[in-house]
């Protein structure tokens, strides 16, 4: 159960969130749409206790998070960034077991549990073959997978995941929100930004829109997401029409602006 | 069929997460103890490798006596100084090097990359033209490779923006600062006794080692490299971006200042004794990662044995190749960088 209340953010003058209150349950999926610039990983990054100036409260199951500290935050919860390349190449088992450096002592090494604890992870996204693969050398959405790994590893409820689709395929993008949905059915809590708002409305519990630094609109996808609120944050014509029971988005060319 | 499976999987993933890279660190080890004994032999008095054990046990137990004293002091006096030295030289470098390369997530940092060794030059060339002894030419250069390093990391930490490239680009500055200052004071030294002696120490060398700087260089050594041996796990966690870091429970700016502090004291304990023995924290990590991958869980142990070795063996030829000795910056120089090209062209999946 996450509760935020009267949150606001600004770099210098420059105010990005106003005001925001919203809470979100424990066990739903919930996305988080708004143009390119809105504040989404600005929300995310004060959510995780990086952001550390923001005014206004952010309380995780009755607990203000700035009350955490770093590894008591690591264990409710955890970060799945968009996919990063990092500078030295480590083996997938290697990447997924640093979720569990919150267990792992100052001055230790993980466990024999530890890397069973990786594994498990593993085998829960289906990638327990890629344990030994090489993480740089895997595709866009091998490595989602094996982000996603690492925060089961990490064993928080709260799953906070930064446009996990962004860099995808189509069949990879339908392939990481499956897995996303099953972990939400599995009871874990998931926030996602996303910048597709089809895929939110398809897959989410809970679809809440930003626009201008504040929250336009929250509830489910269906009622949320409207003609004319994607036609306020985007800034582009479109029209929805509903074909076997989903609804679908159709984008309208010619006339881009509003 | 299924339990067959099952103990399969049950060695590969043992065979993996274990073994493979414990089997490669004791060969290592083996191979230092090789490279170690044949220290004590070469050189310009030679000593047969029965005589040497002969002569090391009989401080323990007692040994009928088939040597001669000469050999004794050699061993004592002249050698086992050198090659502990050395060994720890080499080690703090490689250890120093690899850690720097994770708090930057650089491959090319190497242990001079915060200024720690041209301050560490600026500071032994002062004491020289001051005309001081060599105890306090080691003590002015582990004191000023400090200083410059505290202040790169000021000058990195309060200036606005990306930390990371702050300090870089502070350490970049500060170390051409210092090297000026090196190139003043060679400029005013006297050129007959100071200018060669400044010359010949930021050309590195260990002929000179005695037991006093062991003991002088082993307390900071131990001080920096425990720390990194306590949280080199850690050093993945930084290699993911600070976000990531911090969102799996790893405070990374503390971590950062933690390994940064642990590397420059164990990196000037070692210049302030050695001299300038470059490429020995570039080369080594990168062999490192090439023989156990990136993990520094095995990563750190493996740079720890290999910088020994390699710095043993390079001065062995110091000491043996020609008449005079070569001083052992020129011959690390001679040796990294040919086999860093080697290594760049042999390039595999886990460098970069």
């Amino acid at each position: 159960m996450i509760e935020v209340n009267q949150l606001s953010f600004s770099y210098g003058n420059h105010a990005v969130l106003k005001n925001l209150s919203f809470s979100v349950e424990a066990g739903k999926l919930i996305s988080v749409l708004g143009p390119n610039g809105v504040g989404k990983s600005t929300l995310f990054r004060c959510l995780l206790g990086l952001n550390k100036t923001y005014k206004g409260t952010i309380q995780i199951n009755g607990a203000d998070i700035k009350t955490l500290t770093t590894r008591k935050m690591a264990e409710t919860m955890a970060y799945i960034p968009q996919s990063h390349v990092s500078t030295f190449n480590y083996s997938v088992v290697e990447m997924v077991v640093m979720g569990t450096a919150h267990r792992v002592s100052k001055f230790s090494t993980p466990s024999v549990q530890d890397y069973e604890k990786a594994y498990d992870a593993l085998e829960q996204m289906s990638m327990r073959d890629y344990a030994q693969r090489y993480f740089n050398m895997l595709s866009g959405g091998e490595q989602q997978m094996v982000l996603i790994a690492r925060a089961l590893a990490q064993q928080a409820k709260i799953l906070l995941m930064d446009e996990p689709t962004s860099n995808l395929d189509f069949g990879n993008q339908l392939r990481v929100m499956e897995k996303i949905k099953m972990l939400a059915e599995r009871g874990y809590t998931v926030i996602q930004s996303s910048h597709n708002p089809q895929q939110a409305m398809m897959f989410s519990d809970e679809v809440m829109a930003m626009y201008a630094g504040e929250i336009t609109a929250k509830g489910a996808p269906n009622e949320v997401v409207t003609k004319r609120l994607l036609e306020t944050l985007y800034q582009t014509h479109v029209e929805i029409l509903e074909v076997k029971g989903e609804q679908l988005i159709l984008p309208l060319w010619g006339r881009r602006r509003v | 069929m299924l339990s067959y499976e099952f103990v399969e999987n049950m060695k590969q993933k043992k065979s993996m997460k274990m073994n493979r890279p414990l089997i490669k660190l004791f060969v290592l080890t083996i191979i230092l103890s090789i490279v170690l004994t044949c220290s004590f032999c070469f050189g310009r008095y030679h000593i047969g490798v029965l005589d040497l054990f002969k002569i090391l046990f009989s401080r323990v137990i007692h040994m009928d006596k088939t040597w001669t004293d000469q050999m004794e002091a050699v061993v004592f006096n002249i050698r086992l100084p050198r090659i502990i030295l050395s060994c720890m030289v080499g080690s703090c470098l490689a250890v120093a090097g690899v850690s720097y390369q994770g708090v930057f997530q650089n491959p090319m940092a190497s242990p001079d990359f915060l200024g720690a060794t041209s301050g560490a030059a600026f500071g032994a060339a002062l004491a020289i033209l001051l005309g001081l002894s060599s105890a306090m030419i080691s003590a002015y250069a582990f004191l000023f490779s400090i200083i410059t390093v505290g202040l790169v990391y000021l000058i990195g930490r309060y200036s606005p923006g990306n930390p990371v490239i702050n300090l870089i680009l502070a350490g970049i500055m500060v170390s051409s600062l210092f090297t000026a200052g090196t190139s003043f004071i060679k400029l005013v030294a006297d050129p007959m006794n100071e200018l060669p002696s400044i010359t010949y120490w930021l050309m590195g060398s260990f002929s000179g080692a005695k037991r006093h700087e062991i003991t002088f260089v082993a307390i900071p050594m131990l001080l920096g490299m425990i720390p990194l041996m306590g949280v080199r796990w850690r050093l993945n966690l930084l290699a993911m971006g600070d976000e990531a870091c911090e969102s799996m429970g790893v405070n990374a700016n503390q971590m950062r200042l933690v390994v940064i502090l642990a590397s420059t004291i164990i990196t000037a304990a070692s210049v302030s004794v050695s001299g300038m023995i470059g490429w020995v924290g570039l080369v080594i990590p990168h062999l490192c990662r090439k023989v156990i991958g990136n993990d520094y869980k095995y990563l750190m142990p493996t740079c720890m044995v290999t910088g020994a070795i390699f710095m043993l063996g390079v001065d062995n030829i110091s000491r043996n190749l020609l008449e005079t000795e070569i001083p052992i910056g020129i011959l690390t120089a001679f040796i990294g960088a040919p086999f860093f090209i080697y290594l760049i062209f042999r390039k595999e999946s886990r460098l970069s």
